[in-house]
């Protein structure tokens, strides 16, 4: 299962790059940040090196931040492809809450990140189904 | 119970004792103190015209700067052969208050302290460390007294010297303690640092007061000193200690309603307000002779906690104090404390009790922002989570203040640790409309 960063910020100004700036002082690497917001404050979700590593340095910086289990999948590269994924966690009664994409920079695949409400029969309906679930260790340093 | 045939007296007798009590100390101050004749005078009300004690609230009230103007005698109701004792309120000089006590004063006084001790379970068996200061301050002088009264073997210990305080606890066997909460708390890490385990020691029970404190340190003494530690009230210009405490219950302190009768007012109008509803504590001392205090506006915020006591005492509780009637707020006519938004907070898990009140205008309506800390353990991925908590957290402020507000979730500790108006609440309405 892939460990995400989830961040909570409220939303003024300057605060991404406060955060973004104490995570690459502190030598993580990011791979992915995709932002949610509302009108009132936003969670900011990281696919990074080292994610407990970066919990603690976010903490300790006065960041809210919780890791998240996601899943990663290499989208097959054809048309429908990402229907084949989502479809296969559909009948599997298995309720997406948000999804968001990245293309790896070492390979052409682009890799789609799931949250789910029981990663684990995720992963298990995604493989039964042929499709390629992607390891910690394709994407980030895990620790 | 020490006195049971006074704390739990039936509600008719105590009223019947009360109105003869009152009426006598009327009497008393009437004749006796110059400042409380001129100004019942003033307002035209006399003793005699009080016949219930609904009446009572005919009468005007008595503030701190009455006492301070009459420093140091000047509302003595008892000549100075019959004063036995003097204390002060601290204060800088010139805002010192000075307060006289009979012989009869002492006496009652020791009785009171005794109820408030054996509310703690404390017994003639016991054992009990004083470490309130001693001295003009009433705290140690006051204890002291109720526990030579209760017949428990009494440390007057006194303030400071903490690791000597730790050694007098254990090698005495010290199974009851008298202080402010924060120096409990003090002595409990103290303990630790020393190597002794307060928990491990004879120590059952702790009757803190003097200052305000909150249900997260009343656990934080229990679990550290592994004790039962009830709540206890007093000021110095109705009494001291012993005006009111906790029982075993722990929900609410009773007041002493046959040496006092309280009431809580609303700050801004000074009318009485129901029972269960916040405003100011009000003190009429009904058995003091060297100082009565008629109707004395304490400043402190509380509330009569509806219904009755399962321990089966009789007297009304109030609330544990929650602040201050300089921290009230009046917005769009409503009186609002701050710490009842704190109260509200530390109901809902998920936040932490830290708050900020942001006042504006909007057109000519007051416009109320309260930023609220999520707790550091929150699962911050979930957004619908995070938007029930705001929801939540505004309809019960709402409902607890009976105003709407705003609500706004901010970073963990991002708002500033402090005490105090100044700092609690953030008043830009007169800085014009957004
Ligand atoms: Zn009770």
């Amino acid at each position: 299962m892939i460990e995400q960063v989830s961040v909570f910020l409220e939303n003024k100004s300057g605060r991404l790059a406060e955060l973004t700036r104490v995570l690459g002082d502190a030598g993580i690497n990011m791979r992915a940040l995709m932002v949610a917001d509302t009108a009132e404050f936003g969670v900011v979700r990281l696919i990074c090196d080292r994610p407990r590593h970066a919990l603690q340095v976010l903490e300790a910086s006065g960041f809210g931040a919780s890791v998240t289990e996601v899943i990663a999948v290499a989208v097959p590269d054809r048309p429908g492809g990402l229907a084949d994924v989502l479809e296969s966690l559909g009948s599997g009664g298995l309720n997406v809450e948000y999804a968001y994409c990245f293309v790896e920079p070492s390979g052409d695949a682009a890799v789609d990140i799931f949250r789910v409400d029981d990663p684990a029969s995720a992963k298990s309906a995604l493989v039964s189904a042929g499709i390629v679930v992607v390891e910690p260790g394709a994407l980030y340093v895990a620790d | 119970m020490f006195q049971p045939d006074f704390e739990a007296m039936s509600r008719t007798d105590l009223e019947a004792l009360q109105l003869e009590r009152l009426s006598n100390t009327l009497d008393r101050v009437y004749e006796r103190v110059a400042s409380y004749r001129a100004k019942f005078d003033e307002a035209g009300v006399h003793p005699s015209m009080v016949r219930s004690l609904a009446d009572l609230a005919s009468l005007p009230f008595t503030v701190k700067d009455d006492l301070r103007a009459a420093y140091p005698y000047g509302m003595f109701a008892a000549p100075m052969r019959d004063i036995v004792r003097v204390h002060s309120s601290s204060g800088t000089t010139g805002q010192v208050t000075v307060v006289g006590y009979t012989r009869g004063d002492i006496d009652r006084w020791g009785d009171l302290m005794a109820r408030t001790l054996a509310s703690a379970g404390a017994t003639a068996d016991d054992i009990v460390q004083i470490s309130y200061g001693y001295g003009l301050f009433t705290g140690g002088l006051g204890v002291h007294y109720g526990s030579e009264r209760l017949g428990a073997a009494t440390i007057p210990i006194s303030g400071g010297n903490t690791k000597r305080q730790i050694q007098v606890m254990k090698d005495f066997g010290v199974t009851v303690l008298a202080a402010t909460p924060s120096y409990a708390l003090l002595l409990a890490e103290t303990a630790l640092e020393m190597g002794i385990d307060p928990r491990d020691l004879p120590l059952k029970a702790g009757v803190f007061g003097a200052e305000p404190w909150s249900e997260n340190m009343r656990t934080q003494l229990e679990e550290a000193l592994g004790i039962l530690a009830i709540d206890i009230y007093g000021l110095s210009e109705v009494l001291g200690p012993g005006v009111a405490a906790e029982c075993e219950c722990k929900h609410g302190l009773h007041v002493n309603e046959d040496h006092f009768i309280i009431e809580i007012i609303d700050p801004a109008t000074l009318q009485p307000v129901p029972d269960g509803e916040m405003g100011e504590v009000v003190f009429t001392t009904i058995t003091k002779e060297g100082i009565p205090v008629i109707r004395y506006r304490t400043r402190d915020i509380s509330r009569i906690v509806p219904g009755s006591c399962s321990c089966g005492r009789t007297f009304r509780r109030m609330q544990r104090v929650s602040g201050r009637t300089d921290d009230m707020l009046i917005i769009r006519g409503v009186n609002v404390f701050p710490s009842q938004i704190e109260q509200v907070l530390t109901g809902i898990p998920g936040v932490a009790p830290h708050y900020q009140v942001v006042l504006k205008k909007r057109g000519s309506l007051d416009h109320v922002e309260v930023h609220v800390e999520v707790g550091p353990d929150f699962a911050f991925d979930e957004i619908k989570a995070l938007e029930h908590l705001q929801r939540r957290v505004g309809a019960e402020i709402a409902s607890a203040l009976a105003i709407s507000i705003e609500v706004k979730l901010v970073e963990p500790k991002s708002i500033q640790r402090s005490e105090g108006k100044a700092k609690r609440v953030l008043d830009l309405r007169s800085e014009g409309s957004e």
